[in-house]
């Protein structure tokens, strides 16, 4: 998994590109939200159009980062599912946890 | 009835222990893989599926859900039974033919009861970090079914009945 950040304002914006999967992208999204955290962004907006394959390993840490952010005030959100990662959170029911959006200014304006 | 040994699969991982393949009709092919309780020979299994999968015409939708299925299979066989011990080794059967692919993953640990994984979409479970391994399995397979291995371990057996207008499926 590749991954690339942005800032926008108050948002920080986590590209991800690749395999979200057990042993490798799990444990980097997790690594990207502390550091995020860390850095005092608590709006974040995870990018996901590049991303190939999630598999439960992935989609479990992502609702554990969303735990996080959500117990330290903050809002995580998800950008751009790609169809067959659409399919996954909506078999998972994931779909009803997130918000998600098709458009980056849109996804940016709904923090505020 | 031929078998033949093949190289080709390692992309760069450990290989596996042990990988043979017999082409049982010029229509249905197996596979057969050992490997040791690592992570990263899920992307050596899941290259061995892609390759015979690719010679029987499975290939869009239903070649991206099969593999899914597998890497969920082979992560439960890592961690949940063989407790990720690189000696204890994961066996693996595939055997493809144009209208079904089916897929056994054996390990070595302790055995489990598939009936005590709660529903990950039980509203009280949604936001559960973990148990959608075998939700994931039962979703994109049309069969699942799981069993103790001689060792004591557990084999999970599934199956994919392929569309027949694979190939115009969407990737």
């Amino acid at each position: 998994m590749k991954s690339e950040i942005r800032d926008r304002g108050d948002v920080r914006i986590i590209i991800l590109s690749g395999k979200i999967t057990i042993g490798a992208g799990d444990v980097k999204i997790r690594e990207l939200i502390d550091q995020a955290l860390a850095d005092g962004k608590k709006y974040i907006l995870l990018d996901l159009a590049g991303v190939s394959t999630i598999d439960s390993s992935g989609i479990g840490e992502m609702v554990a980062c969303y735990t996080t952010v959500t117990k330290q005030g903050g809002q995580l959100k998800l950008l751009r599912l790609s169809p067959k990662i659409n399919d996954i959170l909506q078999v998972t029911q994931l779909i009803t946890v997130f918000d998600v959006f098709d458009d980056e200014a849109e996804a940016i304006a709904s923090f505020i | 009835m031929t078998t033949k040994p093949r190289t080709t699969i390692d992309a760069g991982h450990q290989p596996p222990l042990v990988y043979s393949r017999t082409e049982m009709t010029s229509q249905s092919l197996h596979a057969h893989l050992v490997l040791a309780s690592r992570f990263e020979n899920i992307e050596v299994a899941e290259r061995a599926l892609r390759d015979l999968c690719g010679e029987i015409g499975c290939d869009g939708d239903d070649l991206y859900w099969v593999v899914t299925a597998l890497r969920e299979a082979l992560a439960n066989a890592v961690r949940h039974g063989n407790r990720s011990e690189p000696e204890r080794k994961v066996l693996v059967d595939y055997t493809v033919d144009p209208a079904t692919v089916t897929i056994q993953v054996e390990d070595e640990g302790n055995g489990f009861d598939p009936a005590n994984i709660p529903d990950p979409t039980d509203p009280e479970n949604l936001l559960r970090p973990s148990g959608r391994g075998i939700f994931y399995m039962q979703q994109f397979m049309n069969q699942v079914e799981f069993g103790e291995a001689p060792s004591g371990g557990t084999t999970v057996k599934m199956v994919k009945q392929l569309q027949p207008n694979t190939k115009e499926s969407e990737e």
